[in-house]
């Protein structure tokens, strides 16, 4: 019993932390499906978001304006890495690792050469907190961060709409016609790495908040969840949810099942130390699943290949 | 009118592999004209038409097209002018996007892409018209993806796509060497009834000798690079493939030409 009620007592504070890595997954759902880059900036600036967001805070800044510069501090990462990418030939993989590691010292010198900014939730006024998770009210991190994710969703399926969101969109499915139609396709692949980037320093900006300190490590295997999430959502919710808002949706839900198929390994007694294991693991399967469904398990083609040969003899 | 003049163009420049495609070609097209390029393979025929499109540009020479000097454009500014259909059906559509969403696309050539509406139900309503005219069913299926289409389906629509906006030269390169023969016939077919409606300036490379000798006014030939064979008028009109090949002393092994 007590493994299901640990289990219970934990689950709100996973689909919380699910909800928030959502946002981030849905940036690296831009810059990954949408414009089809792998961009490993995101292990940056998933520390950096939270890193303006706390000192500036800590400095007395309101919180949505620290919030704000987050998000503006995530797109200048992303306007590096498309400018190593687009001006100077370097390959997107290739180009986020760099900023990557540039943003380490970067993140180092936000948060004052300290590796550890705390943030006391009773001296500040924060958005979310992991003290509120257990609590029925607006201040319920779940709560938060539902609407954010929404408003996330519905702001980017309005962007992806405009004749500017359909460019990225074109570059991401075929980069010789979208030339051949007169978009400037480097412009637009930097446009998708800043939008992508400032999103994902807006989910650091939140989890920093959350956890009540910033960390300059906040980012490492950032990408591997983000991927988690995409990959997740798409392999569970990918035959309901075709529309593309409902597509993000799928990726913010496929964060809250990642952390919560953690949260149960973790209750049947792993190590947190193995958690990176665990999470690289997790993914793993998860980006197999599609690859075995379509080799191994052609079943109802199968049957139907079957029945046809029969009838013939 | 287009014109090319002492256009170079060598690729792999100071290796091994070194490759002069293009050697001192000159061209000039009327207004109006559908001119069809023949020649083996590494004629030059694609490498003219990137050239012109600015795939990669050019070693030396000029390029103007109506007054504008595309020379030194990037690709995605002379676009503006050029209407395009690839050889690989693939290459000319998004495949993951609707059939409506990449006329859409198409319809905003040249103009500037802001914060409006990516597709508006005026230009739906004009799309299901176009799309009639190709006779394909394809008006039914407006939001289907691009990439359940046949290869056929996709080179038509390719080509609407690149006339949605009246462009000022039409480039198509073999579009449609990867069709087979009763498709290829088809969008022919249809190539010719846009290119005859708006009175397109058009340059078609094709490896087929009757397609060149059927459609436009004027054939040319090239070969290492440059313009061997420019016949046009009444010639061309009364040109069979027997005369091609025998006025011009083909060399069968460079010309690996169907009939």
């Amino acid at each position: 019993m007590s493994f299901f009620s640990g289990l219970l007592s934990a689950l709100p504070g996973a689909v919380a932390q699910g909800l928030i890595w959502g946002l981030m997954a849905i940036g690296v759902f831009i810059t990954f499906k949408v414009l089809d880059l792998a961009d490993l900036t995101v292990d940056g600036t998933m520390a950096t978001g939270g890193a303006v967001c706390i000192v500036m805070m800590t400095h007395g800044a309101n919180v949505w304006v620290a919030m704000l510069c987050a998000f503006l501090a995530g797109m200048l990462a992303g306007l590096i890495t498309g400018i190593l990418h687009t001006c100077m030939g370097i390959p997107a993989i290739l180009a986020g690792i760099l900023t990557q590691l540039a943003l380490f010292s970067i993140n180092l010198r936000i948060m004052d050469k300290k590796a550890n900014v705390a943030i006391n939730p009773d001296n500040y006024k924060l958005l979310v907190s992991l003290r509120n998770v257990k609590k029925v009210t607006i201040e319920n991190p779940i709560f938060v961060a539902a609407v954010f994710t929404i408003v996330v969703i519905a702001l980017l399926y309005w962007f992806f709409g405009t004749a500017l969101g359909c460019s990225i969109r074109a570059t991401g499915a075929n980069p010789n016609m979208s030339r051949a139609q007169g978009i400037n396709v480097d412009f637009v692949k930097v446009l998708g790495l800043m939008l992508s980037n400032g999103l994902v320093a807006l989910a650091s900006a939140l989890y920093c908040q959350y956890q009540g300190f910033a960390d300059v490590n906040a980012g490492r295997g950032a990408i591997v969840i983000g991927l988690a999430a995409v990959i997740i959502g798409e392999v569970l919710f990918s035959r309901i949810f075709r529309n593309f808002a409902m597509r993000l949706l799928g990726v913010s839900l496929g964060a809250v099942v990642y952390y919560l198929v953690i949260q149960v390994v973790l209750n049947l007694g792993l190590n947190t130390n193995d958690l990176k294991l665990i999470s690289a693991f997790v993914v793993a399967i998860f980006l197999a699943v599609p690859y075995w469904k379509g080799k191994y398990f052609r079943g109802a083609a199968k049957s139907a290949a079957k029945t046809d040969a029969k009838e013939v003899k | 009118m287009l014109q090319l003049k002492g256009i170079y163009k060598t690729f792999n420049a100071g290796t091994v592999n070194e490759k002069r495609a293009i050697d001192n070609l000159n061209l000039t097209l009327e207004d109006g004209d559908f001119v069809t390029i023949i020649g083996g393979n590494g004629a030059g025929k694609s490498t003219t038409l990137n050239l012109i499109a600015g795939v990669y540009p050019v070693d030396a020479g000029m390029i103007h097209l109506n007054g504008y000097d595309l020379t030194n454009l990037p690709e995605h500014k002379r676009a503006r002018f050029l209407g395009r259909v690839f050889q690989d059906p693939m290459m000319g559509t998004a495949a993951t996007m609707g059939i409506e969403e990449n006329l859409a696309l198409a319809y905003r050539r040249g103009q500037k892409r802001g914060l409006g509406s990516g597709i508006t139900n005026e230009e739906r309503e004009l799309y299901r018209e176009k799309l009639a005219t190709l006779g394909l069913g394809l008006e039914n299926r407006m939001t289907s993806k691009v990439g359940l289409l046949s290869g056929g389906q996709r080179q038509a629509l390719t080509l609407l796509m690149a006339t949605l906006r009246k462009p000022d030269l039409l480039l198509l390169d073999e579009h449609t060497a990867a069709l087979d023969p009763k498709t290829a016939d088809k969008v022919l077919q249809i190539t010719e009834e846009i290119v005859a409606r708006d009175n397109l300036t058009t340059l078609m490379v094709t490896h087929n000798m009757k397609n060149a000798i059927q459609y436009g006014n004027r054939l040319i030939m090239m070969d290492a690079g440059r313009v061997v064979v420019d016949i046009r008028g009444e010639e061309k009109k009364n040109l069979t493939v027997r005369d091609l090949l025998e006025k011009f002393n083909i060399e069968s092994d460079r010309m690996l030409l169907s009939e």
